[in-house]
């Protein structure tokens, strides 16, 4: 559920910023495309003391956003969407720009000599392009939001029913009960060859 | 519908500052060798490359600063660039979606257009099902679909095979006349310039050569690249009289008198060949080696050097009767009544 949401605030961040690393040339960009690819090498637990320190009570955004809005993201179910997605927005950026790239940009052209402003040349002529690309890119996103722990459990902590997820579950369970351990896992398993076996075809052809 | 256009872009070692003009109705082919800034200058026009300076004005309205999906100009692209995901009909009917017409409307022009271009049964294709032909007649369609204010093409038949070429470049025609605004097109085969256009300009490194319409160009080229496109010998000197000094000491004699710095041209077919000083010598008479033989529609086409070097057409028997085979020395005479000079300041 969380993965899910995680998964839509991606596409609504990733495919934007993968199209700008794509498509635009502006100062700084290595450092940019740099910087999105960070959460991939980091340990999870590591991202979510970052995100502490950023979105915490006291932390750069977080302080600003409790004064203004009276929102605070840590050990709340928004909280685990941001952890999560911050974990697995690399994913669905790196498979979307790569995509972008391989899609011929002349087609963006031959849209704006037909009168199409840039957005709809994007929505009506390159998305569609590049639909199976942000298709791959948002199932491998949504698997790694799935099973993220690390991040999740610094950030927004392991309370049931608000931030517990599937793999804060299962490690709960193994200290308790390790049969109900060993189902969720065979869930969690399920799930993710089940999504593997359907996108391999994408892989292998993209 | 009248252009009036000033292109200035810079590059990296290479600068384009070309002066272009087009009447409505008019087609005006831009022809010029790889490289020379033709696929450069259409960009501009369309507004896909920032000019530098310079300015772009059509019917008295400047479109310099205007984004491309603002200038309401029609290109063809070289490979069509056919949107793959739509049917052939979708992709005529994008322009017109583009510019907010009900969906239906769009669909109903996109129709007709492919109707007009012959392309009736092929309307739900997608363009991978369609023919090289086929594909380039969509690509027309989807431009005009869009009623440009001006139309540009890029080689719009060098992705075609010769027998397509020559159907597509019939029907091509026929849609060109029938459009009432400008067209600019560019290509490399003169063959397509001169069945296409009604003006040519001559592109060579980013400017413009030469322009004028196909009888002027192929009587009177003003550069090696034109001369060797309409098949002619070229040669720049300075006239006194019936005598054109050319710069490394040869002299041609011509028929008619002319004065100043001068082209002189002729064709290949006008050169005769010999195997020993012909006698009661015509004047233009030369002595010279062969260096290259090659195949040139009947005749032979034979590469010379020597005082003055020239490319001679001769029959293939004349060819085995001489022995013209790279290395071989003959003499080489032009009548001076077939050689033409005219002034290379205009």
């Amino acid at each position: 559920m969380t993965a899910s949401l995680a998964t839509v605030v991606c596409l609504i961040l990733g495919v934007p910023l993968a199209w700008v690393l794509a498509r635009q040339e502006f100062p700084g960009r290595r450092l940019v495309r740099a910087l999105v690819t960070v959460p991939l090498v980091l340990p999870p637990v590591v991202g979510g003391v970052a995100l502490l320190l950023v979105f915490g009570r006291r932390g750069l955004l977080g302080e600003w956003l409790d004064q203004t809005f009276g929102v605070s993201l840590p050990f709340t179910t928004a909280g685990v969407v941001v952890a999560e997605a911050f974990v697995a927005m690399p994913f669905l950026v790196i498979a979307v720009e790569g995509a972008l790239r391989g899609a011929d940009a002349r087609f963006e052209e031959a849209a704006a000599t037909l009168g199409a402003t840039r957005w709809t040349a994007f929505r009506r002529v390159t998305l569609p392009l590049i639909a199976p690309g942000v298709a791959a890119g948002a199932v491998l996103c949504w698997a790694r939001a799935l099973g993220e722990f690390g991040a999740t459990i610094t950030f927004a902590g392991n309370f049931p029913g608000r931030t517990q997820t599937m793999p804060l579950a299962v490690y709960l369970a193994l200290e308790q009960d390790v049969d109900a351990a060993i189902v969720l896992s065979l869930v969690l398993l399920a799930v993710s060859v089940a999504i593997l076996a359907a996108l391999r075809d994408k892989w292998v052809a993209p | 519908m009248s252009l009036v256009a000033r292109l200035d872009v810079r590059r990296e070692g290479f600068s384009l500052e070309v002066d272009l003009t087009a009447e409505p109705g008019e087609v005006v082919a831009l022809l010029g060798p790889n490289g020379a800034g033709k696929t450069t200058t259409l960009r501009a026009l369309a507004g896909l490359l920032r000019l530098d300076g310079g300015h772009i004005t059509l019917d008295g309205v400047r479109l310099d600063q205007l984004p491309p999906e603002q200038r309401r100009i029609g290109v063809v692209f070289q490979d069509y660039l056919l949107f793959p995901h739509l049917s052939a009909l979708d992709n005529v009917a994008f322009g017109p979606r583009c510019r907010h017409v009900p969906k239906a409307d769009a669909r109903r022009t996109a129709q007709e257009w492919l109707t007009r271009v012959g392309l009736a049964e092929h309307v739900r294709k997608k363009p991978r099902q369609l023919s090289g032909g086929q594909a380039q007649r969509v690509a027309l369609a989807r431009a005009l679909a869009t009623e440009p204010r001006m139309l540009l093409l890029d080689e719009p038949l060098a992705a075609l095979d010769a027998r397509t070429r020559l159907d597509t470049r019939a029907h091509l025609r026929g849609h060109l006349a029938a459009f009432g605004g400008a067209t600019v097109l560019v290509t490399h085969d003169p063959l397509d310039a001169l069945m296409l256009a009604d003006r040519l300009v001559i592109i060579e490194e980013g400017r413009v050569v030469q322009t004028g319409d196909a009888a002027t160009i192929t009587a009177q080229p003003r550069t090696d690249y034109v001369a060797r496109l309409v098949g002619l010998n070229l040669y720049r000197g300075r006239a006194e009289g019936s005598t054109v000094a050319l710069p490394d000491g040869f002299a041609l004699v011509t028929a008619a008198e002319e004065h100043g710095e001068v082209f002189v041209a002729f064709p290949p077919s006008a050169v005769a060949l010999y195997a020993s000083r012909p006698d009661g010598s015509p004047r233009n008479t030369w002595p010279a080696t062969v260096t290259a033989v090659s195949r040139h529609g009947d005749a032979l086409r034979i590469e010379l050097t020597g005082p003055l070097p020239v490319a001679a057409d001769v029959t293939p028997a004349a060819a085995v009767h001489l022995g013209l085979e790279p290395g071989r020395e003959v003499w080489a005479t032009v009548k001076a009544t077939e050689v033409r000079a005219y002034r290379a300041v205009q």
